[in-house]
Formats: C-alpha cells, sequence, structure tokens
C-alpha cells in the first residue's frame, strides 16, 4: 500500500511541477480532458485501449497519472453517472476526488462506485502509452523517471519507444539510463544478435546491485554460447561488489542496534558510574517513555491531527520529563534509604521495576500498543548498495546527539562537574561542599530522563507493551560492564562494538546462537578486565 | 573429627529444624496414606507435591542463602543451577517413557522423533539409569559452578559486576534451552513422565515418597550448611563479607573460600531442581528467566539472610503467598511481590528471623532494664552498658 501510495505522490508531484515549470508542455482544459478520461469506464477492453489511444495524444500530464492508476487497477468509477473518480486510499476507499480537477468530490460515496477493470493486454498498452507520455516529455525528471521505471520492469514491447527517445534524448545522464534499461530489455530477448549482447552486458553491470545480478543471471541462461563467459564475469563482479556491499549493510546495522542500546544503556551508565547503583526498573523508565509516546500520539489523532508529524517532537521533552520525575521520585523515595548497599538497591529496583509493569498494565493492557511513524521516518533511501530505512537513520543521529548532549553538560556544567566530582570520589567531594544527596537525585532524574527519551526512540522501531524494557535491561547491562562505567566513552564503545559484533555473528550462527555468543564472550571479557574496558583508575574505585 | 564437627554444626537451631523437618517427612505422607478420606487430619492427594514444591524452594533459597548471605555474593543465576539439576532428573525421567510416548520410539524421547532426529545424542547416553543421572544432577550444576566460579572469583569479578555476569550466564542459558537443537525438548521442555524407579509418578504413594526425600534433603542440605557455616571455613566466609580486601591480607585465598561457597551452594540447588521436576512433572527454559533467579532471593531477604532457618521461612511464605494470590488476585500478585522487594530491603533488611530477633532482644532488653532499674534502686549501682550481640 504504501508504495502504491509514494507512486501516487510521485505522480502528483511530477503533474504539479510539469504543470508549473513547463507551460510549453500541453495543457488541454478540464471541460476537454474530463469526457476523454471519463471514456475509459465504459465499454470492453476494446473500447478502453481505443480511449487510451486518444488519451496520449493530448499530452497532458494530467492522463499519466489517471494511466498509472489504472495500470495499479485502483482506478474507479461511479456507477451511476459514469464518472472516473480517485481514491485516496487503495480498494476504492477514502476521499473521493476529481482526477482531472483534483476537487474533492464529496456527493459520491465508496458504496456507488467501481472498479475500472483490467487486463494484462491492456496493462501493456498503458505502460507504453506511459512511456510514451514520459519518456517523450519535455521536463528531464519526467523523462528520467521514465527510464527508470522501464529499466526496472524492462518490457521488451518498450524497446521501439526507448529506441526512438535515446535517439531524441540530449541529457547525457538520461540518456544513459535510457541505454542500461535498453540493454536489460536486449538481455532478456534471446533472438538478439551477438553484437547486441556484447553491448548490453557492460552497460547492465554498470547498474550495478541486486537487480543487474537477478537480470544477468537470468540471461545466462538464454544467451548464446559466446558471450557466456563475459557474463560470468560480469556477474563474478557483481557477486563481488554486492560482498563488499553486504559487509557494509553489517557495519549499517551493527550501528543502527548500538546506537539503540547505546541509548538503552547510556542512562544507567551514568548512575552506576556516579552513585554506584544498578537501576533493574531502568527498563521500566524506556518503557514509560515510549507509552508516553504513545499517549501523545493518541491525543494528537483525536484532537489536532495536523500536528501528527510533530508528535515526537512533542513526546520527547514530556517523555523526558515523565519518566524523569519518576526517576527522581525513585531516588528520594527508595534509593537514598540504601546508599553503601549497592546489591540491596539492585533489589529494591527490581521491585519497583514489577510494580510499574504491573501498573502499566492495568492502564493501558497488555495488548501490544503500535506507536506511528510520522511520515519523515517512514521509508528507506538507497546509499550505494545499501538500503537504509530513515527511522533507523534518524534513531542513529538521535543516539549521536544525546550523546554529544550528555557529554557537553557532563563537561560544561555545574552539575555536570559536581557530577563527575562524586563518581570519582564521593567523600572528597562531598568535603569540598557539593551536595552528594542533590546530586544523587539530579543523576538519577537525568539518567532515567534519558531512558525516556530512548523509549521514544524505540517506540519508533517496535511495538510497545509492558514489558518492551526488559528486553533492553540486559543487553544494557552487558553494555555498561562492557565499556566501564564513570566514563561516557565507554559506553559509546561498548554499545557500537556489541552492535556491531552481534551483526556480524547473526548472519553465521543465527539469532539466536549469536546473542549467546555475544554473552559468553562478555562473561569471558569480564574476567580479563573486571571492570570495563574504560575503568576508572585511582582509589576510589575500591568501593 | 567428624563427630565433632556435626556436634558443632547441630547447634539448638540447627537440631530444631533437622528435627521438624524430619517429623514433617513422616507425618505428611503417613497423614495423606493412612487416614481415610474427609478425615479432618488428612492431607489432599494434590497437597502433597505441591507442599514438596515448597521444600524443594526452600532448599533453593538455602542454597542461595550460603552464598549471599554468609559470602556476600549476591547470585542472580542460581535459577540456573536449579534448572540444570531439574533437566538432568527430567532426561533420567524422559528416558524411562521408553514405548509409552506418542512415536512409541523405545529410544528417542517424542521430540527427537518429531524433530526427525536418528539417534540419541551423546549426553543423553547413560540417562536412563537413575544413578548416572543423580550424579549429573550434582556433577553438571557443580562443574558449571567451579567453571564460572573460578573464573570470576580469580579475576577479583565483585559486587554488582559478578550479580551481572550470572544474570547473563542464565540468560544465556535461557536462550540456549530455547533452542531446539539443543536437545533439550526446546520451547516445551521435558514433560509427559511416567514412571520414576519403576513407580509411576503420579501414583499417591510416589508422591509420598518423593515429598519425604524432599524433606529429607532439606534436613541433609541444613545439616551440610550448618556444618560449614560453624566451621573455621565459615568464619572466614562471614569474614569474606564483611571486609574482602582485609582477609585476603590477613593472608586468606578469598577466592577458594569464594569458589567453594559457590560449587556447594550450585550442587544444593541442583539437588533442589531433581526432586522439583518430578514433583511438578515438568522442566522447561522458562525456569532459566532471570526474573526467576531474582525472585529466589527475595525468598532469602525475606525470611532473613545469613542465618539458616530463615531462606527456609521465606521460600515457603513467599510461594505460599504466591500460590493464594495467583489463585485469589492474579492481577495483584506482581504489585505484591515488587511491593515486598521494597518493603524488606528498605524496612527488614535483616528479614523475618531478623525482626524476631528485634523483638527479642527488646524484650529481654526491657526484663533486664526492669531488673537493673530494681537492683539499682536497691543498691544505687549505675547500669552497665551490656555488651551487643555480634551481627
Amino acid at each position: 500500500m504504501n508504495a502504491i501510495r509514494l507512486l501516487r505522490s510521485i505522480a502528483l508531484f511530477l503533474v504539479l511541477t510539469v504543470g508549473v515549470a513547463t507551460p510549453a508542455n500541453a495543457q488541454v482544459a478540464d471541460a476537454e480532458l474530463t469526457p476523454l478520461v471519463d471514456a475509459l469506464a465504459p465499454g470492453n477492453f476494446k473500447d478502453r485501449e481505443a480511449a487510451i489511444g486518444v488519451l496520449v495524444t493530448t499530452g497532458d500530464q494530467r492522463v499519466v497519472q489517471v494511466l498509472e492508476v489504472l495500470l495499479e487497477g485502483e482506478l474507479y468509477f461511479d456507477e451511476a453517472s459514469g464518472k472516473i473518480v480517485f481514491t485516496s486510499e487503495a480498494g476504492g476507499k477514502g476521499t473521493i476526488t476529481d482526477p482531472v480537477t483534483s476537487a474533492e468530490l464529496p456527493d459520491l460515496t465508496a458504496d456507488g462506485l467501481d472498479k475500472v477493470k483490467v487486463n494484462n493486454g491492456l496493462r501493456r498498452v498503458l505502460r507504453t502509452a506511459i512511456g510514451q507520455m514520459t519518456l517523450l516529455s519535455e521536463d528531464p525528471g519526467v523523462r528520467l523517471f521514465a527510464a527508470q521505471s522501464i529499466l526496472r520492469d524492462a518490457d521488451p514491447a518498450q524497446l521501439e519507444l526507448l529506441d526512438s527517445a535515446i535517439a531524441g534524448e540530449t541529457d547525457a545522464g538520461i540518456k544513459r539510463v535510457m541505454e542500461q534499461a535498453r540493454a536489460a530489455i536486449v538481455l532478456k530477448t534471446p533472438d538478439a544478435t551477438i553484437d547486441e549482447w556484447q553491448a548490453a552486458v557492460p552497460l547492465v553491470q554498470a547498474i550495478g546491485g541486486r537487480d543487474a545480478l537477478n537480470t544477468l543471471t537470468t540471461a545466462l541462461a538464454t544467451a548464446p554460447d559466446e558471450v557466456k563467459p563475459l557474463i560470468q564475469t560480469a556477474i563474478d563482479g557483481l557477486a563481488r561488489d554486492r560482498a563488499v556491499w553486504d559487509v557494509a549493510q553489517n557495519v549499517w546495522f551493527g550501528i543502527s542496534l548500538g546506537s539503540v542500546l547505546l541509548l538503552a544503556a547510556i542512562g544507567l551508565a551514568i548512575t552506576f558510574g556516579v552513585m554506584g547503583v544498578i537501576n533493574m526498573a531502568h527498563g521500566e523508565m524506556v518503557m514509560l517513555g515510549a507509552y508516553t509516546t504513545f499517549v501523545v500520539q493518541e491525543v494528537i489523532r483525536q484532537n489536532f491531527p495536523g500536528l501528527f508529524d510533530w508528535s515526537l517532537a512533542i513526546a520527547l521533552p514530556l517523555a523526558f520529563l515523565v519518566t524523569g520525575l519518576i526517576g527522581i521520585a525513585i531516588e528520594r523515595g527508595v534509593i537514598r534509604f540504601l546508599y553503601g548497599r549497592p546489591l540491596e538497591t539492585l533489589l529494591a529496583t527490581w521491585g519497583l521495576s514489577l510494580i510499574i509493569q504491573q501498573a502499566v498494565q492495568r492502564i493501558f493492557t497488555a495488548n501490544i500498543r503500535e506507536v506511528g511513524n510520522p511520515t519523515w521516518m517512514s521509508g528507506s533511501f538507497d546509499l550505494g548498495g545499501l538500503a537504509i530505512t530513515w527511522n533507523r537513520f534518524y534513531i542513529v543521529i538521535f543516539a549521536m546527539i544525546v550523546f554529544v548532549a550528555l557529554l557537553l553538560v557532563l563537561k560544561y556544567t555545574a552539575i555536570g562537574l559536581h557530577m563527575r566530582a562524586v563518581t570519582q570520589n564521593r567523600r572528597m567531594a562531598s568535603a569540598m561542599g557539593i551536595r552528594t544527596p542533590l546530586v544523587d537525585a539530579m543523576t538519577f532524574g537525568l539518567g532515567s530522563g534519558i531512558a525516556g527519551l530512548a523509549g521514544v526512540a524505540l517506540s519508533q522501531i517496535g511495538n510497545v507493551s509492558p514489558n518492551l524494557g526488559q528486553g533492553y535491561i540486559i543487553d544494557s547491562f552487558m553494555v555498561v560492564v562492557f565499556g566501564g562505567v564513570g566514563n561516557l566513552w565507554g559506553t559509546l564503545v561498548g554499545a557500537l562494538t556489541l552492535g556491531v559484533a552481534n551483526k556480524f555473528i547473526e548472519p553465521y550462527f543465527g539469532a539466536v546462537l549469536g546473542k549467546i555468543i555475544i554473552l559468553v564472550l562478555i562473561i569471558l571479557f569480564i574476567q580479563r578486565r573486571p571492570r570495563g574496558l574504560f575503568a576508572l583508575k585511582g582509589r576510589s574505585i575500591e568501593a | 573429627m567428624i563427630t565433632q564437627a556435626l556436634f558443632r554444626a547441630l547447634d539448638k537451631k540447627a537440631i530444631w529444624i533437622v528435627a521438624i523437618l524430619l517429623v514433617v517427612a513422616i507425618a505428611v505422607p503417613l497423614s495423606n496414606l493412612m487416614l481415610p478420606d474427609g478425615h479432618p487430619l488428612r492431607l489432599p492427594n494434590y497437597a502433597v507435591p505441591l507442599f514438596g514444591k515448597y521444600l524443594t524452594f526452600a532448599m533453593l533459597a538455602l542454597a542461595l542463602d550460603l552464598v549471599w548471605g554468609y559470602c556476600g555474593i549476591l547470585s542472580l543465576g542460581h535459577g540456573a543451577f536449579f534448572a540444570i539439576g531439574g533437566y538432568a532428573m527430567g532426561m533420567y525421567l524422559m528416558r524411562q517413557i521408553g514405548t509409552r510416548g506418542v512415536y512409541a520410539n523405545p529410544i528417542l524421547p517424542d521430540f527427537m522423533v518429531f524433530l526427525n532426529w536418528k539417534e540419541l545424542p551423546w549426553y543423553w547416553y547413560g540417562m536412563d539409569n537413575f544413578w548416572i543421572a543423580m550424579l549429573m544432577v550434582v556433577l553438571v550444576p557443580g562443574l558449571l559452578a567451579f567453571v564460572f566460579g573460578f573464573l570470576a572469583f580469580r579475576s577479583r569479578v565483585t559486587g554488582v559486576y559478578l550479580s551481572i555476569i550470572t544474570q547473563a550466564m542464565t540468560y544465556a542459558l535461557l536462550l540456549a534451552f530455547f533452542r531446539n537443537d539443543m536437545g533439550f525438548g526446546g520451547n516445551n521442555g521435558l514433560t509427559d513422565f511416567k514412571d520414576i524407579l519403576g513407580q509411576s509418578i503420579s501414583a499417591p504413594t510416589t508422591r509420598a515418597a518423593l515429598f519425604a526425600a524432599s524433606a529429607i534433603a532439606l534436613a541433609l542440605a541444613v545439616l551440610a550448611c550448618s556444618m560449614i557455616v560453624n566451621s573455621k571455613l565459615g568464619k572466614v566466609m562471614v569474614a569474606v563479607r564483611d571486609a574482602e580486601s582485609r582477609t585476603r591480607f590477613l593472608g586468606y585465598r578469598v577466592e577458594y573460600v569464594k569458589l567453594f561457597a559457590f560449587v556447594v551452594s550450585a550442587v544444593i540447588a541442583g539437588i533442589a531442581g531433581a526432586l522439583y521436576v518430578p514433583q511438578v512433572g515438568i522442566i522447561n527454559p522458562s525456569e532459566f528467566d532471570p526474573a526467576n533467579s531474582i525472585e529466589v532471593v527475595i525468598w532469602t531477604a525475606v525470611g532473613g539472610r545469613g542465618t539458616i532457618v530463615g531462606p527456609i521461612i521465606g521460600g515457603i511464605l513467599v510461594n505460599v503467598g504466591k500460590s493464594y494470590f495467583t489463585g485469589a488476585f492474579p492481577e495483584y500478585w506482581l504489585f505484591a511481590l515488587g511491593a515486598l522487594f521494597v518493603v524488606v530491603t528498605l524496612f527488614m533488611p535483616k528479614g523475618i528471623v531478623g525482626l524476631i530477633g528485634q523483638y527479642h532482644r527488646a524484650t529481654t532488653k526491657r526484663e533486664q532494664h526492669e531488673r537493673t532499674d530494681s537492683a539499682e534502686a536497691e543498691a544505687g549501682i549505675e547500669p552497665t552498658n551490656q555488651p551487643k550481640p555480634a551481627e
């Protein structure tokens, strides 16, 4: 469905830009165009073919959109009036609009609509028609898009059209894509001459990526014997590239996982560093952050639907406040009575985590809640051979921002200075006049607040449920003990190392075994460096 | 020497616990088997394995107390030793099913036939022999604890770091046992047991015998722990708990002391697990859940750590409470458990036994005060400070 929506918005975008930017482009008056479009509704497939032929001659870019929607099988007409309409959602649902004027048609209902039927023959005609209208368009953007879509489909029926487009093309970049598309089509036609094959193979190889690899592999079976070695070398070259990109992909997944771990662990690291307290309820703070996002989105959905894309920006400070205040309450209410008894603190916070989990379950039920992605976080983009989803990308960025911000807070603010002093030597700091209880409360609030921010981020890549935090807590501990306490860089290195290592082990041993291996490696690592990678040096560590 | 050690071990409290456990070991089966149905003192059939289960939990709590209460090592992975002991017993019980399984394979347990395995994995060999299985119940948890403890204590991993890697250990085992190709039945674990030592596992007599075995095993564990903590080694353990560095500088090999306590504790936990499995009829990977291991800590804490009787009281009380709560108000059990964690750590760090001790001391003090007050009135002597009992 997303793809359809995306395609449609691209088509719409094209229509708009074309309409505004190139007034020279054929533009037919609405009143003239509407009956031509409506001619698609009645009659059989033959009649429709004729109607498409007429539409193409108008050269109007609005026709392209109509044809594309028809190709998807999502074009509807009103049974009573025979009028062709668009619907905003697939399956003939949502708002109904006029395809020509884009005006809403409130009089029509979804019940009265019927689908304009297409068959394979008509689809071929449609593709050619769209190709004609776009490949020969005067707008370079439209031509490029058309060439790319032909490259994707590689439909032999488009060969002639493509040839004429190549002949008339002046832009070198677009011409290259068209030639690549032509080459991909040639590889699909076994009766092409040897010369054509030989010319086509390097062109297709230059496309790169998995699609080129697939095209070449298919072609290898039908190719004449003379060009088989050539194709094989091309395939090998592509496979090598692919392997390199796969490594890059693993690194990216690893960084992505690592930044999730970083977000979840960094708050834990500072509370542990400053107070020597293991906060078992940390995972629940993450969970509360995620639920804050959920609540914010629900409120927005019901009251201010237009603000949806801003929901995360609203949820972030709220989540920080909510979890930070709960954190301070926990510190003041429970933990301050347990100083010098880290193991007891661990137990008390575990008890709190059970209570929080159960309370959230009572309020929001145990059902999994889905938190929506704002539009700017959905979808993905390609970087070379990598497919990077926007939400993961933003989470990596967000984790880095949080990390740097925390680093700055620790380094350049008074509370940060106090926190570092207490981390290094609590008694000495106290003797110098630092109010350690206040620092403790602030640290705990800050650590919990960051957990809340992590929850907002995590709600974007998974579902939200009362035991969301439990899934991250052990991993966060691993990051902290691996990286060492009292140094944020340790947490960063720990999180990224664990993330990348996890993703590199995973393909060989599977996710579960990979995780077990990582856990065992960490247990062994702790034997070597009992206080983590970046251990604090000095007398303070012997608590 | 052994008699001497025994004599020392059997201080007054330990004698009482062992005696009570032995009485229970006889009385409960008798009441269940001998008294006619409907007799007010007759224990219903369902209650026998239930009580037996509580006893194995008490034993697990006692095992944890030996390392935590006496040696200062907070293990968050004791459930793993319990579960491994349970799996060893489960493997024996699986092999006893024989051709009565769904697939009627004389050698392979059902889940292996289902996974299309052709032969028994090497670690399943010999598990059809009860004594070999019992050896494994002791050996495997002990060995795991030895290797893990050796590595950890040698490099001086202490405090919360140790707690967290024990948690990582049980978590890794949880993930491992969930895997089907580990050969332990994956997600479903081992179940559908039929016989133990040739007796039907669901027969009231077998259940009564299992209960008696649990009570006797617990009594033996009490004896063993009591012997250890009252020996010189036990004193060193307490010294390690209270001031590890100082003990090391006094010339004791702290890591070996800890290792000893950890291994003995793991073995006791393993035996408890082995007794648990035939009474509940199933063992699955959820026993490895880190949350379970943390729950064990709270049993020990509720009863009172650093005492022999405490963890037994705690293990039984909390689990009776759990049975009641999960039946009567299922949605409030986690609230109650969570509150228990908080309340116990905040207000009764020494647990129920500590509270009783406090009360006891308070009353004796008052009596003494009254006595000295009257003596003062008679002779006009300043009250002397009572020496504080060692804590």
